[in-house]
């Protein structure tokens, strides 16, 4: 009897230091944020507006993926059913996956080495020539819907660019219609998403690699290295990891997202769905068919694509200069 | 060791040799001008009279340039009901003011988030990182819900104010700010700075480069911004929508709508200019960043 006494009071003494060791935790922690209250007021605006405009909204559309919700009535509770129609009932899915795959892996890495292997070649550019190249590169990236412009390029008739040029030098006999054959479409939609590629990521990588310390350069020369691809790799990447690693952030959304330059070009749907991204989908469930549950499942997973994937990149880019 | 000497003196161009700076250039400008290529076409394209755009094989030059194109653009857009200019005032407006609160709300927040760490610090800026991966059709629904329940449907508000909080403003300028070095604050500090003060007279004018980077970002989204599901009345839409109003007209205004994509794509490459050739002063002003 005593003995179980015995054993009760040290349980309650275990449990009085741990619940004394839980709020002098939360005392600490208070405490360090009553400190850094000025941060907090620092932050606070945008803040406000981030999480009614860009996290309540995610919370929602996660909340939605779980239901059947039409906008007319109230949203159901239907659990997995949508991602379970996703992966089982609906074949277009698929090809929606296979297809943002195959434009993602050769678009992404190869849009952000091009965006990483301009802006190094530019940076050693006089100021002055630097800012014209700069502005070439970057110009396809910034200029709005001139896209549109390689829809006269891959015209089907022989007064587009691509075509004429093609007969021109007699590499073809008769047009090609570059953008209604799916066995052409990939292709275009690659050649046009790498032209806009460089975009924000290239940007900021030139704004990265002009932060680099000059005199970096100068030590390592001594150290030993000796030429532009020893500098490049064990001075110049290491020292610019943040900006390599928003850089690549900013080709997996953009290389992921693809949707409307497609349409812009091709059309909705493509030919034979040959460019059909998991974007499209979506868009053709959320704003055609307001089957929002269904579209909101699409975005999670598309979301899910993206955030492992970008883990994947993270985990690659700290290798840099190793 | 006397010749490494010697060209350690020049500056950045140790470990070069001039045959590979000539490759280099040679291979930067064919690609500068495959780059260039579809846009020039729309300069070309938008100069032509009706006669030349027609002709086969379609020509990268023009004969007797004409600005009819954009002649007839804008008679087609002073026939529309709400006038032209009501169009301008509003992506101009969305765009000054979008911008300029997102560089300043952005900025605020990410000074704390990349200088110092207290609680929920880190896990509100992974929130944000992860928030750049979420594709922005999706939201538009519930959005929609939110913005009808502030009463916001159908006023600037709904266009601009979302535009304070995007994701990729605080992700840029807390990279930037990283890259701050620490002995700038600690002076100000020891001379008894308040966090505003630092904020607004040590830390933005040393983040000049990250700030001019996010208004060109900024400036090229908003300026873009086409037909809102949050706005009806004719008289708030904006530019974009005007224009490709125009544009869907096909073969007959093949013309036209080169002038379009030509009008459309000078504004943002103007603020890039601009704000590149003060990003390129700053950094040779102060030499090397810390």
């Amino acid at each position: 009897m005593s003995e179980m006494n015995k054993a009760a009071a040290s349980n309650d003494l275990e449990f009085k230091t741990a619940m004394r060791n839980i709020g002098k935790y939360f005392q600490y922690k208070w405490s360090l944020m009553k400190k850094a209250k000025v941060y907090y007021a620092f932050i606070a605006p945008y803040a406000l507006v981030f999480i009614t405009f860009t996290v309540l909204p995610v919370l929602i559309a996660i909340y939605f993926s779980f239901t059947n919700f039409n906008m007319i009535d109230r949203p159901s509770w239907v659990f997995i059913d949508n991602y379970y129609a996703l992966f089982i009932d609906d074949d277009l899915f698929i090809t929606a996956i296979k297809n943002t795959l195959l434009f993602s892996v050769i678009t992404g890495p190869v849009g952000y080495l091009m965006s990483l292997g301009f802006a190094w070649l530019i940076n050693e550019l006089p100021p002055k020539v630097r800012a014209v190249f700069t502005l070439f590169f970057y110009a396809p990236a910034i200029s709005g819907t001139s896209y549109v412009m390689f829809s006269y390029i891959f015209s089907a008739d022989e007064y587009g660019l691509l075509n004429s040029a093609l007969l021109n030098w007699g590499f073809i006999t008769e047009a090609v219609p570059w953008l209604q054959n799916e066995k052409t479409v990939p292709f275009c939609v690659i050649v046009v998403s790498l032209w806009l590629s460089l975009g924000t990521g290239f940007l900021s990588l030139i704004a990265g690699l002009q932060g680099v310390p000059k005199d970096l350069y100068e030590a390592g020369a001594i150290d030993g290295i000796k030429n532009r691809w020893q500098e490049l790799w064990y001075i110049t990447l290491p020292t610019m990891k943040d900006h390599l690693m928003f850089a690549a952030v900013m080709s997996i959304t953009g290389s992921f997202g693809m949707g409307a330059v497609i349409t812009a070009l091709v059309g909705f749907p493509s030919p034979n769905y040959s460019a059909h991204t998991i974007v499209h989908h979506l868009e053709d469930y959320g704003n055609t068919r307001f089957e929002m549950g269904y579209a909101s499942a699409i975005a999670v997973l598309l979301f899910l694509l993206m955030v492992v994937c970008n883990e994947l990149i993270q985990k690659l880019l700290r290798k840099v200069g190793t | 060791m006397a010749i490494r000497i010697f060209r350690m003196k020049a500056g950045n161009r140790v470990n070069r040799r001039v045959s590979g700076d000539i490759g280099v250039t040679l291979f930067l400008v064919i690609f500068a001008i495959i780059m260039v290529i579809p846009l020039y076409f729309a300069i070309i394209q938008s100069i032509k009279p009706m006669n030349e755009l027609y002709i086969f094989p379609p020509r990268l030059y023009v004969t007797s340039p004409t600005p009819d194109n954009y002649a007839d653009l804008f008679r087609l857009m002073s026939s529309s009901w709400v006038p032209f200019s009501r169009y301008v005032f509003n992506t101009v407006m969305i765009t000054a003011v979008g911008t300029f609160g997102h560089i300043i709300l952005a900025s605020m927040a990410a000074y704390p988030l990349a200088k110092y760490r207290f609680p929920f610090s880190q896990g509100f800026a992974k929130m944000v990182r992860f928030a750049l991966m979420f594709n922005a059709t999706v939201l538009t629904i519930p959005t929609y819900i939110i913005m009808a329940r502030l009463g916001w449907i159908d006023t600037y508000f709904s266009l601009i104010v979302p535009a304070f909080g995007s994701s990729l403003g605080l992700y840029l300028m807390q990279n930037f700010m990283a890259d701050l070095s620490d002995a700038l604050f600690d002076a100000a500090k020891i001379d008894g700075a308040r966090e505003g003060l630092i904020f607004w007279r040590i830390v933005m004018p040393n983040v000049k480069s990250g700030w001019l980077t996010l208004m060109i970002f900024s400036v090229q989204t908003l300026w873009n911004t086409n037909n809102s599901m949050y706005i009806y009345s004719e008289e708030l839409k904006t530019l974009p929508y005007a224009i490709s109003q125009i544009t869907s007209g096909g073969y007959a205004r093949a013309g036209a709508a080169a002038a379009a994509v030509v009008v459309m794509m000078l504004v943002p490459i103007i603020v890039f200019i601009i704000s590149q050739s003060n990003v390129i002063e700053t950094m040779s002003k102060s030499g090397i960043k810390e």
